[in-house]
């Protein structure tokens, strides 16, 4: 028996007894036809405008969101408090493809405004992110030595200076790189907008393969955008982190 | 007005009136009533948990007090409505961990407050703060970052800090129990010369030969509460209660 499992033919009765399947291995035997589709390229690319146009406001308004929320949830007013935690809980519970489907297709329905897919999207992906990055800035703030509260308390320094000026910067520099994940999963989660009717990225890419008859190229071209456009953000924090931490 | 033991009139800085604070079900604070006058350093002394931390952050409100009054140059700060982000640009304090603002530079900590919270011009509150620096001892590390600096050096900071927004007395938590033995003297240093322009000073702290040499009275604090109130030299010679005795011969 030992001998005969150290024969690879043997083997090949064991475990494949009729036939290896012959998998396309070679690049060659995948037929890609980047040809097909290199008219369209320009198209698909600009894609990448409507990707940003959505992650850039959506992040914008997402942060100043976030942060209003996590100064709600570190609130002494109980009110406030419950509020921030209600919302993040909600939001975090609901998949973002359904809060999306929600705010496109039942605002029409619910109070008669034609809500376009840029208004749908930036909306939903701000609510969304403010919610993650609350916590996120929460957790940051309230690892902030109390003792630079209190400094600033003894100064005579009022919370909005204090909060700006002194305990959001530093608790910044530490949640950066979960700030920039947050910014990652936002890029990436604007694919979504491409089933309300957005052209991005993604949604140009299903155009063109379904009017050439090729999938896998246009979805391979946009799968590697979005790849360089998070290595372009991850690099670009990799430096802005070393600059921050020049300084202590 | 009260007349002090230096036979002058003078006037009260700081009165307490039956301060009590609890944290929960521990009473912190029992029962202290006492004044303060203008230019009095006070040594507020006594074992660990005694309450000398509490009392210190009751005058500026860090810990709000459960009940009693406080009274800073007469205004009760205890009072609803009352300014307490004005009373404190009044009362600086000193920590035991320093807390600058590690993300500015030296300078930058010394003149924030002064910019943000008395709108000074920008121009005017670097060059104050770099007299208080040269005063400090430290005017060559104007453009340094906190973290560069040495415990003593980082409380002269601090020290400067508070100084800046020229307050009419100063409350010192311990500055230099977080510090190595060989920076306590510089530290000290510099408080005696603050207490010696006339600043009204309570200070939280464990140097006795300190306290004895720069206090004009001595606070003793037991169980919560202001167990002996006596100059130096009365303290330090003959304590009344048995509880003072014990901790002198502790700490002598």
């Amino acid at each position: 028996m030992l001998n005969k499992l150290e024969n690879s033919e043997s083997l090949m009765m064991i475990f494949a007894p009729e036939r290896v399947p012959e998998f396309p291995l070679l690049l060659a035997d995948l037929k890609l036809d980047f040809a097909a589709i290199a008219p369209s390229l320009p198209f698909i690319l600009t894609g990448l405008w409507v990707t940003l146009q959505f992650t850039l406001i959506s992040l914008f308004f997402g942060f100043i969101w976030g942060t209003i929320l996590a100064l709600f949830k570190i609130s002494s007013f109980k009110p406030l408090y419950w509020f921030g935690m209600a919302y993040t809980s909600i939001f975090r519970g609901v998949p973002l493809l359904v809060t999306l489907s929600v705010i496109y297709f039942a605002t029409p329905q619910l109070t008669g405004f034609n809500i376009q897919p840029l208004q749908a999207g930036v909306l939903t992906f701000s609510l969304n992110a403010g919610a993650y990055v609350s916590e996120v800035i929460r957790a940051g703030i309230l690892a902030v030595d109390r003792g630079q509260t209190e400094a600033a308390m003894s100064l005579g320094v009022t919370y909005k200076p204090m909060m700006l000026d002194i305990i959001l910067p530093q608790a910044v520099k530490n949640i950066l790189p979960a700030l920039v994940n947050e910014t990652i999963a936002l890029l990436k989660d604007s694919s979504l907008v491409s089933t309300i009717g957005a052209q991005d990225l993604l949604r140009r890419a299903q155009i063109v393969g379904a009017q050439k008859y090729v999938y896998f190229e246009p979805l391979l071209i946009v799968g590697l955008v979005y790849y360089a456009m998070v290595m372009v953000l991850t690099l670009a924090a990799h430096a802005l982190e070393r600059r921050l931490h020049r300084s202590s | 007005m009260s007349v002090s033991d230096h036979g002058q009139q003078q006037e009260v800085a700081i009165a307490v009136d039956r301060l009590y604070k609890s944290f929960g079900s521990l009473k912190v604070l029992r029962e202290i009533t006492t004044e303060i006058h203008r230019g009095e350093v006070v040594a507020i002394i006594g074992p660990s948990g005694c309450g000398k931390s509490t009392f210190l952050r009751c005058l500026n409100l860090l810990e709000k007090p459960t009940s009693g009054k406080i009274y800073i140059d007469g205004t009760d700060i205890t009072a609803p409505g009352v300014d307490v982000m004005k009373m404190r640009q009044n009362v600086g304090m000193v920590f035991q961990h320093f807390h600058l603002f590690p993300h500015m530079t030296v300078l930058q900590n010394v003149m924030y407050a002064p910019v943000k919270v008395k709108q000074l011009p920008k121009a005017v509150a670097a060059e104050k703060a770099q007299q208080l620096l040269a005063r400090v001892g430290l005017a060559e590390k104007a453009d340094v970052y906190p973290s560069k600096l040495s415990g003593g050096q980082k409380q002269r900071v601090a020290i400067a800090r508070a100084l800046a927004m020229e307050p009419k007395a100063m409350l010192f938590d311990e500055p230099t129990s977080a510090l190595d033995p060989e920076m306590v003297k510089e530290v000290l240093d510099v408080i005696k010369a603050v207490s010696l322009t006339g600043m009204t000073m309570a200070i939280v702290t464990h140097e006795m030969g300190f306290a004895r040499e720069v206090a004009h009275r001595i606070f003793f604090l037991d169980g919560g509460k202001v167990a002996e109130d006596a100059p130096p030299s009365e303290f330090f010679t003959q304590p009344k209660s048995d509880r003072a005795q014990q901790f002198l011969e502790k700490v002598l």
